[in-house]
């Protein structure tokens, strides 16, 4: 049977929950309480209407364990839709991080030159310092960031990872 | 009227009544004053108070199992609320539906480590199915009936209603439960047609099947007892409860095979582990029931009939999940076995019975009474004659009692037996009775109790005198915490490291100083005279029983073994029983 594969996949779930106090940290607190994984999380409310906030989690686990986190996510009392974007077909994910390079002469030169092959963007600039904004897959990210280290990197912020399915329908 | 303002005392009271509740259980202090004046100028809503928060709890668990209804329960902020946390996890482990209702500073406060102010919401959130912090007063109304519908709905659990005492004291305008509907929560009723289709086909050829039930169906209700009765007699298949769901099917029917699991009997346990088809109906596989998970039930397609999705596939993968509320599921389980008029494979079932049924000669609740000391055992199968033809209520406590009960307690009828099987909380019983003998004056409630579960929640035979209720509390004393002790004695060498009580209550006085009746029995020759007049006497009554100290409870799965690995009894070998990961088991 397919659940009985011990293989440990990563997966990006996303929520749509009732933006309410407390919902993120019943959500948080099944995570840390049952012992699954967080890679990366992010949250807003995308329908101020509504009132709902959307969730995205970026777990991993095998698939009886992932399966499970859904069953649990999907029994909270606030929690309106989980949707296993990694399985249920294709989707795109996008993440964004601010990354601020100090440094003068010829490695900030450098740290342009790479940030222009990777398209980040620099938002702010000092005589001895960028802060790059670079949007993308969570590896180019990492990529970008990793060659920025000998460049003068001294700070980091990432959103975390945000997805949703491609094609016409909504979570 | 449904523009009236009210207070937020008032708007709670109000729809308390709305709801149908009668009784509520509670222990006053600062931050709920409001309701309490509330419930002083009322008299539709009847208030018993306790002498612990987590007794309240238990109560309300008592009188909610043995009634169907939502428990109610009332503390107060900080101390009132924590002291309801065990409680409150004990009826999310159990899927007991409660609504507590915990007092809180007032909003302007929350935050500022005021005098008796816990974070109550941040406290219980992994102890409630879900939990609300009322900070508006023209939300109480609407939050207590959503309460009281998460509660009761789905697969039961507690709900906490966090009400600062501004809130309870500012003005706001009432809603009735009616108009009411949550937003996302829709719990599955209905199960997946076509599963049950397909579960009824695996079933008509089944040739080694048995039934595993739990709490769910007691949960789920009469009818979907009544539903598995009739199923289960449709077959003719082999039956097994969980301690949980020992009453859902009759006990003494000769179509169960008893409670199965750590302690359950020899026939059950090997019937699971030997089947070809299993039909599990509202339970959960927990590590109590499937002992060592790699060799549980190992050549078995498995059904799995459950409301809680969370519940499937969770310990153990199934072949055919149908989630919905079992009358329901069970009821179209009939109907399709019906249309289709399918006969079991009874030359099959035939061969299977007789294999069972030479499993059940092995007699595996077999013990000796002999000489003057009275065998646990012997006790409860005493107290099980003596009242089985009453109407009979049973609470436990946990540890060894609590098993020779679930044994040789036959229960024939759903919610008459009450005892805390997944948190396994002492001071369970006590309280618990008392809320069972609340809501059903007239009959005889009975905590089966150890000598040191007992001591958890003593302090309530003061609210059994309050009340005048004649609850009946059966110690089974053994000097020890009985199941340490067994234990320290199978895993750690005999070293019994802090399991005996080295000073107990006289408790014959004890019950005197609460104004109960006090009975002891110290032989065989005593028991049956004092179960007489245990049951005679219109008051609430401890019985100290005193047993035999050394006595264990068998049949036992010791930990990390399979259901074929029992032991039967102290001859067997037992010291190589548990393997080195069954040691770090608990």
């Amino acid at each position: 049977m397919v659940l009985q594969q011990q293989e440990i996949r990563r997966h990006t779930i996303a929520i749509l929950v009732d933006n309410e106090a407390g919902v993120l940290a019943r959500v948080i607190g099944l995570f840390s309480g049952r012992g699954y994984n967080i890679e990366s999380l992010t949250v807003a409310e995308v329908d101020p209407r509504e009132q709902l906030s959307r969730i995205t989690i970026v777990t991993s686990g095998t698939l009886m364990v992932i399966e499970q986190i859904k069953a649990q996510l999907g029994r909270l009392v606030p929690v309106h839709k989980v949707s296993d974007l990694t399985i249920e077909g294709p989707s795109v994910s996008r993440e964004l991080a601010l990354v601020k390079v100090a440094g003068i002469g010829e490695k900030r030169v450098e740290s342009l030159r790479i940030a222009d092959i990777f398209r980040a963007r620099a938002v702010d600039s000092t005589n001895d310092s960028f802060v790059f904004e670079i949007v993308g897959a969570t590896d180019k990210l990492d990529a970008f960031i990793h060659l920025m280290e000998p460049l003068g990197l001294v700070d980091v912020s990432r959103t975390g990872v945000v997805a949703i399915a491609r094609g016409p329908n909504p979570i | 009227m449904s523009t009236e303002t009210m207070t937020g005392a008032e708007l709670v009271l109000k729809a308390l009544v709305d709801q149908g509740v009668e009784v509520i259980f509670g222990y006053p202090g600062g931050a709920v004053l409001p309701l309490y004046d509330e419930l002083f100028k009322q008299n539709r809503l009847r208030h018993i108070l306790v002498r612990h928060e987590q007794a309240a709890v238990h109560a309300a668990e008592g009188y909610a199992r043995s009634t169907g209804k939502v428990g109610v329960v009332l503390v107060t902020s900080g101390p009132g609320a924590t002291n309801a946390v065990t409680g409150l996890l004990d009826a999310l482990c159990d899927s007991v539906p409660l609504v507590c209702l915990t007092g809180q500073v007032p909003t302007h406060l929350i935050g500022n480590d005021a005098f008796q102010e816990a974070d109550t919401t941040g406290i219980t959130r992994p102890c409630t199915k879900h939990n609300y912090l009322v900070k508006d007063v023209a939300q109480v109304a609407r939050v207590v009936h959503e309460a009281f519908y998460v509660a009761r709905t789905g697969r039961p659990g507690p709900v906490v209603v966090d009400l600062p005492k501004d809130v309870l004291v500012g003005k706001g305008e009432y809603v009735g439960p009616a108009k009411v509907k949550h937003k996302s929560y829709r719990p599955q009723i209905k199960g997946d047609l076509k599963a049950i289709e397909e579960a009824v086909a695996l079933i008509a050829e089944a040739k080694r099947p048995i039934f595993y039930v739990g709490g769910g169906v007691v949960n789920s209700g009469p009818a979907a007892c009544q539903l598995l009765n009739q199923f289960v007699k449709m077959t003719g298949f082999p039956c097994t409860q969980t301690l949980m769901g020992l009453g859902s099917f009759p006990g003494s029917d000769p179509l169960s095979l008893g409670m199965l699991g750590m302690h359950g009997t020899y026939e059950a346990n090997l019937a699971m582990h030997g089947c070809d088809v299993m039909i599990c109906v509202g339970a959960r596989f927990d590590d109590r029931v499937t002992g060592r998970l790699n060799a549980f039930s190992p050549n078995s397609r498995k059904i799995h009939i459950d409301i809680d999705p969370s519940s499937i596939n969770k310990n153990v993968v199934v072949d055919i999940p149908i989630v919905g509320d079992i009358a329901y599921v069970l009821e179209d389980m009939i109907k399709v076995w019906k249309a289709r008029q399918i006969h079991v494979d009874g030359k099959a079932l035939r061969a299977w019975w007789a294999q069972i049924e030479q499993w059940r000669t092995k007699d595996c609740l077999h013990y000796t009474q002999g000489g003057k000391i009275i065998k646990p055992q012997y006790a409860i199968q005493r107290l099980y004659e003596k009242t089985r033809d009453r109407d009979t209520y049973i609470t436990t406590e946990v540890g060894q009692h609590q098993m020779w009960a679930a044994q040789f307690y036959k229960f024939e009828t759903p919610g008459r037996w009450l005892t805390s099987g997944g948190l396994g909380t002492m001071g369970y019983g006590l309280p618990s009775a008392m809320g069972v003998q609340i809501a059903h004056p007239d009959s005889l409630v009975i905590d089966i109790a150890g000598e040191a579960s007992i001591q958890m929640n003593i302090q309530e035979m003061a609210t059994l005198a309050q009340y005048r209720l004649p609850v009946k509390v059966f110690i089974l004393n053994n000097q020890y915490m009985g199941m340490v002790r067994q234990w320290q004695e199978l895993l750690h060498g005999g070293r019994y490291s802090e399991s005996y009580s080295g000073s107990l209550p006289d408790f014959v006085k004890l019950a005197d100083a609460f104004g109960a009746v006090g009975l002891r029995a110290e032989t065989v020759a005593d028991l049956d005279g004092v179960i007489d007049q245990m049951i005679a006497i219109d008051r609430p009554v401890i019985v100290d029983c005193c047993v035999d100290s050394a006595e264990n409870c068998f049949p036992m799965i010791p930990s990390g073994a399979a259901h074929n690995e029992m032991l039967l009894g102290p001859k067997d070998e037992t010291d190589n029983a548990v393997s080195e990961d069954g040691m770090i088991l608990v």
